[in-house]
C-alpha cells in the first residue's frame, strides 16, 4: 500500500518536474488576455465566463504548485531555464523558493475572487483583458530569476494597471493613473540602469556576460562603492514600489481612484513586487550594500509605520484611509527585512501575505459599500452595523486581522517581525511597535463612525451582504483565522529559504544572524 | 484528569462555534442557557483537574500541556500549551465559576434584547480568552488571551452600538489597553533575547537562579506592568473603565470587575520572580506606589458618584490598585486573596446594581432611588452583604484580603499603609453611601415622574429567579471566601500553601516586628471601617452633616476631561497637520517637480494625459514585441 502510494506520488513528482508549471502559471493568463480581447463583445456574458475560468485555472495551477512544493528545501524548485540570447546571458529561467511561494499561490487565489467579486460596470472586455495580462506580468516579476526577464514583466505589470486605473476609475482617475504611472517609471529606470551596470561590473568576477541572478549573486563581488550605488539603483525602484515614506504619495490616490478590483491586485499583490524585489535582488545581489544603508531603511520604514497610521486617522475617504494603512503595514515588512534576522524576515515574508489577504479584503469591503451608497466618505455613512449586521461582522473581523489581534493572521507576521528585528535594531523595534497603538485608533474610529450609530434616512436601506459576496469573502475569512491559528504550514516553507538567504549574507560579508541566548545564557540589555 | 486541562477553554470556544453558526435559530433562551452549560461544564472540568493536582505532591503540582507548535522560527518555538498549576487553576476556577453565575444572571437580564443569542456568543468568546489567558504556558498564549478578552470587552461595551456613548466607550477602551499591550509587547522581545524562549517557566527559572542580569528583570518587570497598568485600570490609563459601564451590567460584573481586569495582577503573580529581583526594590516601589496612589485616587472620586454603576467602577478602580499595593510590597498571596474576594462581592455588587436597575426600567441615578429595600428584599439582602464585605466588616471576605494586605503594606512602608487605610475609610463610606440612598430613606422615584416621560410610571420589582439565584450564592461566598486564608497559623492558610510552589521565591517575608502588631493593625483597620459606615450613616440617613460632593470629585479631578480635551485639541491639531504636510509638502513636491517637468519639456497642459497613454501603450508594445523576439529566437535556436 505504502508502496503504491509512494510510487504514485514519485510519478507524480516526475510529471511535476516535466510540466512546465511555472511556465504556465504566466503562458495561461496572458493567453487568456489575448483570448478575451479577441472575443465577440456582443456577449459579455461569454467573455466574463471565459476570464473568470482562466483565472481559475491559474489560481488552481497556482494550488498544485503549493503542493508540488518541497518542504524544507532551501533551493528554487519548478526551475525552468530556456536560453534565449546567447550572448547577452538572458534567459527564459523561472523558479519559486519558499520567499516566493505564497506571493504566488495568493497572486494565483487574488485575481479570480477580484475578479468575481467585482463589477466593471461598463468595457468589461478590455477590463478583463487587462486583468489577465497584469496577472501574467506579476506572476512572472515573482517568478523571474533572471535580472532581464524581470525587468521586462515588473514593466508590463504598470500598463494594464494604468489602463485599469485610467478607465475604470473615479473621478480623478486620470491624474491618479499618470502620477502611478510616472512615479513608477522613473523608479524602473534607476534600476533599468543598475541591471544593465551590474551585469557588466560583474563580468570580471563571473567571466562572462549574464543576467542570471543566481549565477550574478553567488560568483559577483562588488567594492563596497560600486555594490553601494548598484543596491540603491534597484533600492529606489522598490522603494517607490512598496512605497516607503517620502516616495509613497502616489499610493493614496491609485487606491482611491481605481477600480476596486484594481485596488485589490494593488494592495494585495503589486505592492509586495518592492519588499519583494528587496529581498530577491537587493539583499541577495548586494549583501554589503544592504547591511550598510540599514539605518535609513529601518528608519524610513518605521517613520512609515507611524506617519502612514496617523494620516490613516486623519482620511476621510474610507479607501485613502485603508491606502494609508498599508503604507504602515508595509512599513514593518521592510522594518524586517532589513533587520536580517531569521525571525524578522520570515515574519516580513509571511506579513506581505497577511496584508494582502486582510487589505484584499478591506477594498471588497468597502467596494461593496460604494456600490450600494456610490459614496466612500465617512462622514456620509452611519450606524450601517443595524441593518446588516453581518456585513459588520465580516467588516470586523478584517479589521481585527489588520489591527494585529492575535488568533488572526495579522499578528503572527508583525510580531515575528517585531520579535526578530528586537535583536538587531532594538529601538527602532520599540518605537515601531507603538504603531499598534495607532492602527487600533485609525479602524475603530473608522468603524464607529460608519458602523455604530443610529442609521440616517440614507443609510437605512443599506443591503445586507448577498451569499454570493459572501462566497468571495469566505476564503478570506477563512485564511484570516487559518493563518492566525495554526501558520506553522507556512512558517514551515518560508523559513529554510530566508535561512539561505541569510547565511547567503553571512557568506558575503561575514554578518553573524543573532541568536538570543539560552535558557539561562547572558543578557546584553 | 490533568491532561484534561485543554478542555476548560475547549468548551466555552465550542459554546462560541455553536451559537456562531445556530445562534439565529437557537433563539432565547435557548442559546443563553447553552452558553451557560458549557461554562458551567468548564467550571467542572476544572474542579476536576483541580481535585487531581491537589492529589500530587507539591513539587509536581505543574502539568504542561501542549496542543501544537504554534510560532516555530529561528530559535523561537512558542507551543499553544497550557499549564495547569496551583495559580493558574485558581484563576480558572473562579473565572469558570463566577462566569456560569453571570451567564445564568445574564439569561434573565438579556431577556428581550433583540440580540440576545449574540450576547451570548461574545460572553463565551470572552470566557474562552480570559481562559487562554490564565492558562497560557507562555507569555503568547498568554497574550492571544489578552487581546482576546481585551476584544471582547470592546465588542460587549459597545453592545448597543446605537447608542453614541456606548460606542465610544468601546473605542476608548480598546485603544487605551493598546497602550498598555504594547508594554506587554516590548517586554515579550526583551524576554526572548534574554532567555530564547517565551516560556514562564524559563523566565522565573532565569530569576531564581540569577542567571538574567537585574537591569533586563527590571526592564521586563516594568514593561509587563505597564501593560497591566492599561489592562488592570491603574493611574494614568484607569480612564477606559468607568466609561466601560455604558456595557450590559453583567459585562460589567463578568468583565470590568471579576476577571478581565485582575489579568493585570496574575501577570504580575505570574512572573513574580522577575520582579522580585528586579533592580534594588525600587520597580517594586513603583508598582506599590501606583496601586496605592490609584487606591486612593479612585476612592475619593466614588464619594461624590450618582451613578449606581460608577460609583462600583471607581470602586473596582481602587480595589484593583489594592492590589498592586499587595503586588509591590511582595505580598503575591494576599493579592491573589483579594482578587478572589473582590471578585466575589464585586460581582455581587454588580449583579446587585443590575438587578436594581432592571426593577427601576433602566435608571441608573442613585437620587432618584431609595427605600428599594422593601420592594427588592433579595437584592437588598444580598447587596447589603456585599457592602459588608467590601467595607472590610469581619467576619466577611473583605476583611480578611484587605487586612492581609494592610499588614504587608506596614511592612513595606507605614506610608503606604496609611493609604491603604485612608483608602478603607472611605471605601467604607461611599459604600455605605450608595447602600443608604439605594435602599434606605424615602422613596424618591416618584419625584422625578414627571421629567421621565416614557417610563414616569415606575414601580420596582425584584427580579427573576436567574438573576437572583446567582445573587445568593455570590453573597454566600462573600461570606465564607475569606475562610481560604485564614491568618491564625500555618495550617489556616491555605492559599498561601497552596500557590507555594509558584510564589515562594518571591514572597517577601514579614519583618518579625510586623508579625507581632498584626491584631493591632488589625484592630485599628475595623475601627476605620466602622467609622466610614457610622460617617455616612450620619451624613446621608442622620442627615446631620451636609454632605461633600465638591464638583471636582463628581469630574473625577477633571483627569478625563484634560485628556479628552488634549486628544481633541492639540493631539488632533498635530495629526491633522501630519496629513496637511503629507498633502501639501509631501504630495505637493511631487506634483511640483512633475509641473516643472512638463514646463521644460514645453507641453504644459497639452495632452497631459494622452501623452503618458500613448507611452504606456507602447511600453506594452514594446514589451510584446521583445517578447515574441525572444520567443522567436527561442524557436530558431
Amino acid at each position: 500500500m505504502i508502496v503504491a502510494v509512494s510510487a504514485v506520488l514519485g510519478q507524480a513528482e516526475v510529471a511535476t518536474s516535466r510540466f512546465p508549471i511555472l511556465s504556465a502559471l504566466i503562458l495561461v493568463p496572458a493567453l487568456g488576455a489575448l483570448i478575451v480581447a479577441t472575443m465577440s463583445k456582443r456577449r459579455p456574458e461569454w467573455v466574463k465566463l471565459t476570464a473568470v475560468l482562466f483565472s481559475v485555472f491559474v489560481g488552481a495551477i497556482s494550488v498544485w504548485m503549493l503542493a508540488s512544493f518541497k518542504t524544507g528545501s532551501s533551493d528554487f524548485q519548478m526551475v525552468s531555464k530556456h536560453e534565449w540570447i546567447h550572448t547577452w546571458g538572458i534567459s527564459w529561467h523561472l523558479g519559486v523558493d519558499g520567499i516566493s511561494l505564497f506571493l504566488v499561490v495568493l497572486t494565483g487565489v487574488l485575481f479570480p475572487l477580484a475578479i468575481i467579486g467585482a463589477d466593471p460596470h461598463h468595457d468589461e472586455k478590455p477590463y478583463l483583458a487587462w486583468l489577465l495580462l497584469l496577472e501574467a506580468g506579476v506572476m512572472g516579476s515573482f517568478l523571474s530569476l533572471d535580472l532581464f526577464l524581470f525587468f521586462v514583466f515588473f514593466e508590463i505589470v504598470l500598463v494594464p494597471m494604468y489602463f485599469l486605473i485610467g478607465g475604470w476609475g473615479y473621478d480623478k482617475r486620470i491624474y491618479a493613473a499618470t502620477k502611478f504611472f510616472l512615479y513608477t517609471m522613473i523608479g524602473s529606470a534607476f534600476m533599468l540602469v543598475g541591471i544593465i551596470a551590474t551585469v557588466f561590473l560583474a563580468r570580471g568576477a563571473v567571466g562572462h556576460v549574464t543576467f542570471d541572478l543566481v549565477e550574478l549573486a553567488t560568483k559577483s563581488n562588488f567594492a563596497a562603492s560600486t555594490g553601494r550605488w548598484l543596491f540603491f539603483a534597484f533600492a529606489i525602484a522598490f522603494a517607490v514600489k512598496v512605497p516607503m515614506f517620502p516616495l509613497h504619495t502616489w499610493l493614496p490616490d491609485a487606491h482611491t481612484q481605481a477600480p476596486t478590483a484594481g485596488s485589490v491586485v494593488l494592495a494585495g499583490v503589486m505592492l509586495k513586487l518592492g519588499t519583494y524585489g528587496f529581498l530577491r535582488f537587493g539583499i541577495y545581489l548586494f549583501p554589503q550594500a544592504a547591511r550598510n544603508s540599514r539605518a535609513i531603511f529601518l528608519t524610513l520604514a518605521v517613520i512609515g509605520i507611524l506617519y502612514g497610521a496617523i494620516a490613516a486617522t486623519m482620511q476621510k475617504d474610507l479607501k485613502r484611509l485603508v491606502a494609508y494603512s498599508s503604507i504602515a503595514h508595509l512599513g514593518f515588512i521592510v522594518l524586517g527585512i532589513f533587520a536580517l534576522t531569521s525571525q524578522s524576515i520570515t515574519g516580513g515574508v509571511l506579513q506581505m501575505i497577511n496584508h494582502g489577504v486582510s487589505t484584499g479584503a478591506l477594498f471588497l469591503l468597502v467596494g461593496m459599500i460604494y456600490e450600494r451608497r456610490h459614496t466612500r466618505e465617512i462622514s456620509a455613512l452611519k450606524g450601517l452595523q443595524k441593518v446588516a449586521p453581518v456585513f459588520a461582522a465580516v467588516f470586523t473581523i478584517v479589521m481585527l486581522s489588520s489591527i494585529g489581534v492575535p488568533g488572526l493572521n495579522g499578528f503572527v507576521g508583525e510580531f515575528l517581525v517585531l520579535i526578530g528585528s528586537f535583536l538587531t535594531a532594538r529601538w527602532w523595534t520599540v518605537v515601531a511597535a507603538s504603531g499598534v497603538i495607532l492602527a487600533a485608533l485609525y479602524l475603530l474610529w473608522a468603524y464607529q463612525r460608519v458602523f455604530h450609530g443610529e442609521p440616517d434616512e440614507d443609510n437605512k436601506s443599506f443591503a445586507e451582504l448577498h451569499w454570493k459576496e459572501g462566497m468571495v469573502l469566505l476564503p478570506f475569512i477563512a485564511a484570516i483565522v487559518f493563518a492566525g491559528v495554526y501558520p506553522k504550514p507556512m512558517l514551515d516553507r518560508i523559513q529554510p529559504s530566508v535561512k539561505a538567504l541569510i547565511s547567503h549574507v553571512s557568506d558575503k560579508t561575514g554578518y553573524v544572524d543573532p541568536q538570543p541566548a539560552s535558557k539561562t545564557g547572558e543578557a546584553q540589555p | 484528569m490533568l491532561d484534561l486541562v485543554w478542555l476548560i477553554p475547549a468548551l466555552p470556544l465550542a459554546g462560541f462555534l455553536i451559537i456562531l453558526v445556530l445562534g439565529r435559530r437557537l433563539g432565547e433562551p435557548r442559546s443563553g442557557y447553552l452558553a451557560t452549560l458549557m461554562t458551567g461544564t468548564a467550571f467542572v472540568v476544572t474542579v476536576g483537574v483541580f481535585i487531581d493536582l491537589l492529589s500530587k505532591t507539591t513539587e509536581e503540582r505543574a502539568h504542561i500541556k501542549t496542543i501544537f507548535t504554534w510560532l516555530p522560527v529561528g530559535n523561537l518555538k512558542v507551543d499553544l500549551a497550557f499549564l495547569a498549576d496551583p495559580l493558574s487553576i485558581t484563576m480558572a476556577l473562579f473565572v469558570t465559576g463566577i462566569g456560569s453565575l453571570i451567564h445564568l444572571y445574564s439569561i434573565g437580564y438579556m431577556h428581550g434584547d433583540p440580540k440576545f443569542s449574540k450576547f451570548f456568543l461574545y460572553l463565551n468568546l470572552f470566557v474562552f480568552s480570559m481562559l487562554m489567558l490564565v492558562l497560557g504556558e507562555n507569555m503568547l498564549v498568554t497574550f492571544l488571551g489578552w487581546e482576546g478578552v481585551g476584544t471582547c470587552s470592546y465588542l460587549l461595551i459597545s453592545f448597543w452600538h446605537t447608542r453614541e456613548s456606548a460606542a465610544t466607550a468601546g473605542k476608548k477602551a480598546f485603544v487605551t489597553n493598546r497602550v498598555g499591550d504594547w508594554g506587554f509587547m516590548v517586554a515579550m522581545f526583551f524576554t526572548f533575547q534574554a532567555v530564547g524562549s517565551l516560556s514562564y517557566a524559563p523566565l522565573n527559572e532565569a530569576a531564581r537562579s540569577g542567571s538574567i542580569a537585574q537591569s533586563t528583570a527590571t526592564v521586563i518587570a516594568l514593561m509587563l506592568f505597564v501593560g497591566a497598568v492599561g489592562k488592570s485600570a491603574q493611574l494614568p490609563l484607569y480612564l477606559w473603565l468607568p466609561d466601560a459601564m455604558e456595557g450590559p451590567t453583567p459585562v460589567s460584573a463578568l468583565i470590568h470587575a471579576a476577571t478581565m481586569v485582575t489579568a493585570g495582577v496574575y501577570l504580575m503573580v505570574r512572573t513574580s520572580p522577575v520582579l522580585a529581583i528586579a533592580a534594588w526594590h525600587w520597580a517594586p516601589w513603583i508598582v506599590a506606589g501606583i496601586g496605592a496612589a490609584t487606591a486612593l485616587y479612585a476612592a475619593t472620586i466614588a464619594v461624590a458618584q450618582n451613578d449606581i454603576k460608577k460609583v462600583l467602577a471607581y470602586s473596582t478602580v481602587s480595589q484593583l490598585g489594592y492590589m498592586f499595593l499587595a503586588v509591590g510590597s511582595g505580598a503575591y498571596v494576599a493579592a491573589i486573596f483579594h482578587m478572589i474576594t473582590h471578585a466575589f462581592f464585586k460581582a455581587l455588587l454588580f449583579l446587585g446594581s443590575g438587578s436594581v436597575i432592571h426593577g427601576m426600567n433602566g435608571e441608573q441615578d442613585m437620587r432618584k432611588m431609595g427605600a428599594l429595600r422593601k420592594l427588592m428584599p433579595i437584592t437588598g439582602f444580598t447587596f447589603i452583604i456585599g457592602w459588608l464585605a467590601i467595607a472590610g466588616v469581619p467576619p466577611f471576605a473583605g476583611f480578611w484580603s484587605k487586612d492581609e494586605i494592610l499588614l504587608f503594606a506596614w511592612d513595606k512602608s507605614p506610608i503606604l499603609w496609611g493609604v491603604g487605610l485612608v483608602t478603607a475609610l472611605l471605601t467604607a463610606y461611599y459604600m455605605t453611601r450608595q447602600v443608604i440612598m439605594v435602599f434606605y430613606g424615602k422613596a424618591r422615584w416618584d419625584d422625578h415622574a414627571a421629567e421621565h416621560g416614557a417610563h414616569g410610571d415606575t414601580h420596582p420589582h425584584e427580579s427573576p429567579w436567574t438573576m437572583v439565584t446567582p445573587l445568593v450564592v455570590l453573597a454566600g461566598l462573600s461570606v465564607v471566601g475569606g475562610a481560604i486564608q485564614l491568618p491564625f497559623s500555618a495550617t489556616t492558610k491555605r492559599l498561601e500553601s497552596w500557590l507555594e510552589p509558584v510564589i515562594a521565591t518571591s514572597e517577601r517575608p514579614l519583618k518579625s516586628g510586623s508579625e507581632d502588631i498584626k491584631w493591632v493593625l488589625a484592630g485599628i483597620a475595623v475601627l476605620i471601617g466602622v467609622a466610614g459606615i457610622a460617617g455616612a450613616y450620619v451624613v446621608y440617613s442622620k442627615k446631620k452633616v451636609k454632605a461633600i460632593e465638591p464638583a471636582v470629585l463628581a469630574n473625577a479631578w477633571y483627569y478625563d476631561k484634560t485628556v479628552s480635551d488634549f486628544m481633541g485639541g492639540p493631539g488632533r491639531k498635530s495629526f491633522e497637520f501630519i496629513a496637511w504636510f503629507d498633502q501639501r509638502i509631501i504630495d505637493g513636491a511631487v506634483n511640483g517637480a512633475g509641473r516643472m517637468v512638463q514646463g521644460a519639456a514645453g507641453v504644459v497642459r497639452k495632452g497631459q494625459s494622452g501623452l503618458v497613454r500613448t507611452y504606456a501603450a507602447l511600453i506594452g508594445l514594446g514589451a510584446v514585441l521583445l517578447i515574441a523576439w525572444f520567443v522567436f529566437r527561442g524557436v530558431a535556436q
